[in-house]
């Protein structure tokens, strides 16, 4: 086979639109995506990778970069690796993901290496790989995904999902941006690799992640999993984007007048960071990190100091007012419910990777550090590529399957009520970014939230198709509605304190809730709870 | 936010049209415009990305902050980001000195 035959094959299509013919279809250009995009398409699966920005630099891994849950193959190092994390999640891992997520990092590491990925060499000559800087990282991932061979639509948002009449998923229509027309890719498999939702909250490269991934795996019936876990707050310069905290383990928090914030740090103190911000303004100074550190600080995250440099702070000996910014369930760990070891999800033909999928696996009801989300990525994009390259080559002839369009919410003519997107993004923010709706939970709380916003969907749901130009952003605002409200319904039905979820009405951990949350829905949001013990996931047919 | 484009230093090679991951820049037949600011995540890319050093994002995440691109041009500022990650052939050695591993677990 020459890697022409591989390629996706351009179908005629009317003016204003183009179309192509794929086995997989990945929807989402990050690590997640381009891992799964590279290793479809060395199955021998034809490949398109459809991005909302531009595969390379789009989602929280370009900008951000990320430290890697990677560790040798030293079944001492593994064990101790695996067991420091469960306590903080809730005990709500399975250990054979955690040891699979482990070995696949190691494996996809190796391969970064051999494709000239810059690991830095310790003093005693050792690669460390357990840290990727992002723009580097995916500018190579970017790389490796042309070369073999798959198809880039760069500013080609997804908007919707295609159904054949069993109602498998059969490919995605969206926009062109750029070149201002349309897009559809028939598939026989699609990978949904659209990261987590940030609810616009200008965390570092995250204003692309809406949950647009979600809302379209739900309008095909896809279910959630763990979405209580979803009120990740991540610290930066009240001022700034940069929202990287692993510095502030340096830091000492302050109050205006110049007091300590008691108890507050960046790991195991956020809280109290986010208690004192209620009150008022918040500062920080890195005034534990001496020369060394510093110089090391420098060199591995060089973005950290742009909004340092840039407004003349000396962060080591100047105090600066920090925020606590939403990062929804991107350091969070719901996501789509995964429901074997190919990364499926519960509908036919549908894959989920990164962040767009639960990572209850291996990351229980905590990141937020620790480099899981990084590892999960790369592995979870690995084995869905696998996956749904499997399942494609195993589906019968379907150049003639019927296709439906799955989308609803902004595609419908209702009334003669406008949908106006901004206006809605701000509802839902105004009910996800409090300290104390969110991060500080509680039944009335929730409860009033909900009622909120579930009225905000009677009203989208009923509210007229989006025009041409607000269509993206109207599907945007909708997905950070929809992802709203399956994480609050989620939080009411988990009556404890566990993970990241914290209820200020049931302060402890219950030993009796040593389960997950399933959710699904979006007229009728619904919850449902499957056990921790009895979660048996079938081995992979690849 | 992104604020400037540097007119003399642009080429308009149009690298930051294609690579602003929320298409905040638009083609014109020269030198890109910044046609949507609000729509700015703050995320520096576009001055990797940018050949020339012509483009200069400003720290503030929710607010403008007009620059004056002329006192902009005496500091360091233009391409300072590139040659810190080790993207300019004068500072390549600096893509592979990532000291991440003697500071984690701190
Ligand atoms: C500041 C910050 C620091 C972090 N640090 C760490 C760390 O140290 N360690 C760690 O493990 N994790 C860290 N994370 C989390 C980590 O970045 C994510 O887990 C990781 O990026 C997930 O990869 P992904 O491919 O799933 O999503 P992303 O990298 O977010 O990529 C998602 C992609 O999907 C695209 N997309 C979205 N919607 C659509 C659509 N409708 N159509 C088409 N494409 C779409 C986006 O444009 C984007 O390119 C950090 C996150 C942030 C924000
Ligand atoms: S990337 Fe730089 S040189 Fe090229 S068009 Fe943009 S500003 Fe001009
Ligand atoms: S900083 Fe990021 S979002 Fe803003 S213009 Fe540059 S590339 Fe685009």
């Amino acid at each position: 086979m020459t890697t022409n035959d591989r390629r996706a094959e351009r179908l005629a299509a009317p003016d204003g639109s183009v179309e192509f013919d794929a086995d997989v279809l990945v929807i989402g250009g990050g690590p997640a995506g381009t891992w799964a995009a590279v290793s479809a398409a060395e199955r021998g699966a034809r490949v398109v990778l459809a991005d909302k920005g531009f595969c390379g630099t789009s989602g929280a891994t370009a900008a951000a970069g990320t430290g890697v849950w990677f560790v040798d193959p030293d079944p001492a190092l593994r064990e101790t690796a695996m067991a420091s994390r469960e306590k903080m999640g809730g005990y709500l891992q399975d250990r054979r993901w955690m040891a699979r997520v482990l070995d696949q990092t190691y494996q996809d590491s190796d391969r970064l290496a051999a494709w000239g990925y810059p690991y830095p060499v310790d003093d005693s000559g050792k690669s460390q790989r357990n840290s990727l800087q992002g723009p580097e990282y995916m500018r190579l991932m970017r790389k490796r995904t042309k070369q073999a061979g798959v198809t880039i639509l760069d500013h080609s948002p997804a908007l919707e999902l295609l159904v054949d009449d069993d109602g498998a998923v059969a490919g995605a229509s969206g926009l062109r941006r750029q070149k201002h027309d349309r897009w559809t890719v028939r598939a026989r498999a699609v990978v949904i690799a659209t990261g987590g939702c940030a609810f616009l909250s200008k965390t570092l490269g995250s204003n692309v992640l809406t949950g647009d991934g979600y809302l379209m795996a739900a309008e095909v019936g896809a279910e959630f999993s763990s979405m209580e876990f979803s009120n990740a707050y991540a610290i930066s310069p009240a001022f700034g984007s940069v929202t990287k905290t692993l510095f502030y383990g340096w830091a000492t928090f302050s109050y205006e007048d110049g007091s300590v914030v008691p108890g507050a740090a960046s790991k195991g103190g956020r809280s109290a960071i986010a208690r004192a911000l209620l009150q008022g303004p918040v500062y920080a100074r890195l005034d534990m990190a001496d020369d060394d550190v510093q110089r090391d600080m420098r060199a591995s995250q060089p973005n950290f100091f742009l909004p340092f440099d840039r407004t003349g702070i000396d962060p080591f000996s100047e105090r600066f007012p920090v925020t606590l910014r939403l990062e929804g369930t991107v350091r969070g760990t719901g996501g789509l419910r995964i429901v074997d070891d190919s990364c499926a999800t519960s509908v036919p033909g549908l894959y989920a990777a990164g962040d767009a999928a639960t990572r209850e696996l291996i990351c229980g009801g905590f990141t937020g550090g620790g480099s899981h989300n990084a590892a999960w990525a790369m592995s979870s994009g690995t084995w869905a590529g696998w996956g749904a390259a499997g399942y494609a080559r195993q589906l019968g002839p379907t150049r003639q399957r019927r296709l439906a369009s799955a989308g609803s919410v902004a595609f419908r003519s209702r009334s003669n009520r406008p949908f106006e997107p901004a206006a809605l993004a701000k509802v839902v923010q105004d009910e996800v970014y409090p300290y104390e709706l969110n991060y500080f939970r509680d039944a009335s709380r929730l409860e009033g939230a909900l009622a909120r916003l579930d009225a905000a969907w009677a009203d989208a749901s009923a509210a007229d198709a989006a025009s041409k130009d607000d269509l993206l952003r109207a599907r945007e605002s909708a997905a950070m509605l929809a992802t709203s409200r399956w994480m609050y319904r989620s939080a009411l039905a988990r009556t404890e304190s566990r993970g990241m979820h914290r209820r200020d009405d049931y302060p402890d951990q219950d030993v009796r809730q040593r389960h997950y949350v399933t959710s699904g829905g979006l007229d009728d949001v619904w919850t449902a709870v499957r056990s921790h013990a009895d979660a048996v996931y079938a081995e992979a047919a690849e | 936010m992104i604020e400037v484009i540097d007119a003399e230093r642009c080429t308009s090679c149009d690298i930051c049209v294609n690579v602003c991951p929320t298409n905040v820049f638009d083609k014109t037949d020269g030198i890109p415009v910044i046609a949507r600011q609000s729509d700015c995540q703050t995320c520096f890319l576009c001055e990797l990305y940018c050949p020339e050093d012509a483009l200069y994002v400003a720290p503030y995440a929710d607010t403008r902050c007009p620059t004056d691109v002329v006192a902009l041009r005496q500091t360091a500022a233009f391409g300072s980001y590139r040659r810190a990650v080790g993207w300019t052939d004068e500072t390549r050695d600096l893509r592979g000195i990532d000291r991440s591993y003697l500071l984690f677990g701190h």
